[in-house]
């Protein structure tokens, strides 16, 4: 006997990442999915925000890595609440874990919670967590054809961060053909480009983030 | 790359209905996984055996229909499937698209006794 089903393969984690998105809107914290391949930059992104705009934000982090706390002890050496998560060899971050750092974080004290994913281009796209925003970055040296090389990652982040670009005398990336090319396939998305080693381009990521962090707070107040 | 967390999904949300319907046996589960999903279907039966081991799910075959991937051109509005890295829109040539197949992911039905 067949009997349907059609039950997605990710309600699960779709469910819990619902979950947490209520808990983090109850607190009135703006929360941001941070994605990349690794080495383009997201602890680096992570280390300047909140040198950035702790004097204007409460930030706490969520360090997802596969193995280490290197990256959890460079965010905790910047005095702010941050809960290692490792991943003992799993590609991408899923709700549940979310679920359990959220738990061990000081939510009445936050107001924006960067979550870094393992760095990854392919899997993490396809696991909400809960966030209310996707940011990725993709550095010069990966090239521009990233876009159509993973689709759905360009697909799904609200902004792109172009970084190191510093480095574009130095390399052939074509970043009108990048542009055209997530655009193409997300034309909501925000492109800025950025370093996170000069600064360059920056105020544009804080001023988004403060913006941001300042609506989350009006429909908080208006929904208590 | 995630293939065992996505098998223990397919394996529960298969042992869920069966219960549902007071089944002694799935026999087969009818998967539905787009070719932009990135799942490795033989990943996938290699973890199925292994946790299914002790289940009435034991045993049972794996169906896996791969919908190809399908764009939707904005501009122009032409469906196509995309050749290679090349998916700017075969018609109008703009890169403007959306993808409107490829990307399922779930559990089309289940054949018990």
């Amino acid at each position: 006997m067949e009997v349907k089903v059609l039950q997605d393969i990710l309600s699960a984690n779709d469910g819990i990442a619902r979950r947490n998105q209520n808990l983090l809107d109850k607190h009135g914290i703006l929360t941001i999915n941070i994605m990349s391949s690794p080495g383009a930059g997201k602890t680096s992104l992570i280390l300047q925000t909140i040198s950035r705009l702790k004097q204007k934000a409460r930030i706490g982090v969520i360090e997802g890595d596969v193995a280490s706390t290197v990256d959890a002890d460079k965010v905790h050496k910047q005095g702010v609440a941050v809960v290692q998560i490792n991943t003992a060899g799993g590609c991408h971050l899923e709700a549940n874990m979310i679920e359990n750092a959220l738990n061990n974080l000081p939510l009445g004290d936050i107001d924006l919670l960067l979550i870094e994913n393992v760095g990854n281009l392919i899997c993490p796209a396809e696991f909400a967590l809960g966030e209310h925003k996707r940011a990725m970055l993709l550095s010069l040296p990966e090239g521009d054809d990233k876009p159509y090389k993973y689709p759905l990652m360009f697909t799904e982040a609200d902004v792109v961060l172009i970084n190191k670009i510093d480095l574009l005398p130095y390399l052939e990336f074509n970043i009108p053909a990048f542009h055209k090319a997530v655009i193409g396939l997300n034309p909501t998305a925000k492109i800025l480009q950025v370093s996170c080693k000069t600064g360059e381009g920056l105020e544009d990521w804080f001023s988004w983030l403060l913006d941001e962090i300042k609506q989350t707070k009006s429909r908080y107040s208006q929904e208590n | 790359m995630h293939e065992l967390s996505i098998t223990q999904n397919i394996l529960s949300i298969a042992l869920e209905k069966a219960n549902e319907v007071q089944a002694s046996k799935v026999t087969k589960i009818n998967l539905i996984i787009g070719e932009l999903s990135g799942i490795v279907n033989e990943c996938v039966e290699f973890y199925f055996d292994l946790i299914s081991k002790d289940t009435i799910a034991a045993q049972a075959s794996l169906s896996f229909h791969q919908p190809p991937i399908q764009l939707r051109c904005r501009s122009c509005a032409a469906v196509f499937s995309p050749n290679n890295l090349d998916w700017a829109c075969p018609n109008c040539h703009e890169a403007k698209i959306e993808i409107i197949s490829g990307r399922e992911c779930y559990v089309d039905s289940i054949e018990v006794d």
